[in-house]
């Protein structure tokens, strides 16, 4: 140990750091003792009960339904989005609903307007719909890694020159959330989170009792959620259910090409949530990505099913299960 | 230096919009270094907070489940330090996903196979942070101390064996750290290492504590004013989103521990109302757009 470090363990006997002072041990407890709030056991139950409160939402409720398909993250996939269409009309789903997330990864931003239109998808604004309809330079990632940034702003401007103005002010128009009946329940739909349209809600870091206040706050029996990449479903100690819808755009991180959506069903007064493979045809999809130049990894990413690039936003535990 | 006192009257209030992360200072201040950048001073001699008991800790978990708390930090000192460490971190991961910021030393091979066991048990993430500030003994030592580059290695080196693999924290001590080469010379180190998905978190240094001591405290100008709210308002800084629990009551961040006028409450619905940004350090935070958490 250096002398200057023994200097400084020297000087700490008895005395606190207050700010860039040391003072006597004392004398810190005795300020920090008279600092601060203490309430009494009813106001302290008074604030909480304030903290927690929220407006309620005026956003009208669509349905009711008995069977509907959710998906998020198009990422400009064309290819996917028609499959899962598909798949919603052999479900004989009543109404299909997208999360957002139109852009980013795919080879054909332009395809999916189309598509989205004629099949009547009851469409959310993503994070990314809202950097493209205010022109903003970037995804606002803001990754730590240059690599993940390089892909990010690389896959940004890409999507960016192949929106037209129109489709771009389409997004801009598209609703932040939406309510749904399904059965007996009331659903709220958003795309990252209630109060936060690009906070992640991953699985490992969801806990049951922050997702039991968001759903109180937002006096609804459920919620759909989608922006992470990663689908998941948890059921809460209350009977109510939140879905993480994962995205049909780009393969879950799992080492399978295919992708993933949410069927929802009203089942004898409870609430059916399937969390659903789709397969599609990802070897043209690949193939188109390669014709428009996009970069080898995202390629490997849609033909193999694990992610290379912006790995970053992963938790500990859904890193450990992913290959890089 | 200007005292709180004096930049009273222009500091900004910032509104706890949701208790997301909650913090607790579980070492205090006692730690097995004394690095020379350590905003709280941390040392083994550093008493100004003391070690948070398992038995302190229980009551500020459930007042943050009634909260919706959405993720737990552990720090200090050095976390491990703390006796009853691993029995806090198996309470805290029934509540939600737990971070710790160590400094590495402690991390024999057999206590990161429990904490790999403790991982795998849960619903929830485990994750741990490793601070090193620099990418060799030159650059790292002269400010964690002798000797410490290989230790922490050989820490992370554990660490990843039993299958975590966690965030390695630098300090912007040396100006490099943060630039794009100065990042992937740290991805590169621990890739050497056998970290097949290496990760890396970067922090501004906070001119208080030891910092101030070693590159000097803060300028009399360096103060947030009412006119600095950006558009969005103040939802960028942590202390929107988070408290921290010491051994004597709830801080408003993990920086300003050392301040008693951080110093909001005894419990953390006592600590629910808004908080001036008097401080030099939340200067930092909203200049270099810092947050503690990962």
């Amino acid at each position: 140990m250096s002398a200057a470090e023994n200097g400084k363990l020297t000087t700490h006997r008895g005395m606190a750091t207050w700010g860039e002072r040391l003072v006597p041990l004392e004398k810190f407890r005795q300020a920090t003792a008279s600092l601060g709030r203490r309430l009494s056991d009813a106001e302290r139950r008074a604030e909480q009960r304030d903290f927690l409160r929220r407006e309620s939402d005026a956003t009208p409720v669509e349905g009711p339904y008995s069977r509907v398909v959710v998906f998020g993250g198009v990422y400009n996939n064309h290819l996917a989005l028609e499959a899962v269409l598909d798949a919603a009309h052999k479900h004989g789903a009543e109404a299909v609903y997208c999360l957002g997330d139109l852009g980013g990864f795919g080879p054909s931003p332009e395809k999916a307007w189309p598509v989205l239109l004629e099949g009547e998808v009851r469409t959310l604004q993503g994070n990314y719909e809202a950097s493209l309809a205010a022109g903003r330079e970037d995804c606002n990632c803001g990754y730590t890694d240059p690599r993940d940034n390089h892909f990010a702003t690389l896959s940004y401007h890409y999507t960016s020159e192949h929106c037209s103005s129109d489709f771009k002010r389409w997004m801009g128009d598209l609703p932040l959330r939406r309510r749904i009946r399904i059965g007996q329940r009331e659903l709220l739909l958003v795309h990252g989170s209630p109060r936060q349209i690009n906070e992640f809600l991953f699985h490992s870091t969801s806990p049951v009792s922050f997702l039991e206040v968001l759903l109180n706050q937002e006096s609804c029996d459920g919620l759909l959620c989608t922006h992470t990449g990663l689908h998941w479903h948890r059921r809460l100690p209350s009977g109510r259910d939140v879905v993480n819808v994962g995205v049909i755009g780009r393969p879950a991180n799992d080492g399978q090409p295919g992708v993933w959506y949410a069927m929802l069903e009203a089942r004898d007064g409870d609430l059916g949530v399937e969390l659903l493979p789709l397969e599609y045809d990802h070897v043209s999809l690949a193939r188109e990505m390669l014709q428009r130049g996009l970069p080898q990894e995202f390629i490997d990413t849609i033909r193999h099913g694990w992610w290379t690039t912006c790995l970053e936003i992963l938790p500990a535990r859904e890193r450990a299960k992913s290959r890089y | 230096m200007l005292s709180i006192e004096a930049s009273k009257a222009t500091a900004p209030r910032v509104a706890l919009r949701s208790l997301d992360t909650l913090w607790f200072q579980v070492a205090g201040t006692v730690c097995n270094l004394a690095c020379t950048h350590c905003f709280v001073s941390s040392s083994p001699s550093n008493r100004t907070h003391e070690f948070l008991s398992l038995e302190a800790i229980l009551p500020y978990l459930e007042e943050a489940v009634t909260l919706g708390v959405k993720e737990l930090y552990f720090t200090g000192g050095e976390p491990f330090l703390n006796p009853e460490m691993e029995t806090i971190l198996e309470r805290a991961l029934r509540v939600g996903p737990t971070t710790v910021l160590t400094n590495g030393l402690l991390l024999d091979p057999e206590r990161c196979r429990r904490l790999s066991r403790l991982a795998e048990k849960t619903d929830y993430s485990l994750d741990f942070r490793v601070s090193m500030d620099g990418f060799s003994p030159e650059t790292n030592d002269p400010i964690r101390g002798e000797g410490t580059f290989e230790r922490i290695l050989r820490g992370v080196s554990n660490l990843v064996e039993a299958g975590l693999n966690p965030v390695i924290t630098v300090t912007e001590v040396y100006e490099d750290n943060g630039s794009a080469s100065g990042k992937e010379r740290f991805f590169e180190l621990l890739r050497d290492l056998g970290v097949a998905k290496p990760r890396l978190k970067v922090l501004p240094v906070f001119q208080i504590g030891a910092e101030a001591e070693r590159s000097g405290a803060y300028e009399a100008w360096q103060r947030l004013r009412d006119s600095d709210t950006l558009d969005e308002g103040w939802s960028h800084l942590q202390c929107s989103s988070c408290r921290m629990v010491t051994d004597q009551g709830v801080w408003v961040c993990p920086i300003l521990v050392n301040e008693p006028r951080g110093k909001m409450g005894q419990a953390l619905a006592d600590t629910l109302e808004p908080f001036a940004l008097e401080h030099p350090a939340c200067w930092t935070c909203h200049v270099y757009g810092v947050s503690c958490k990962t």
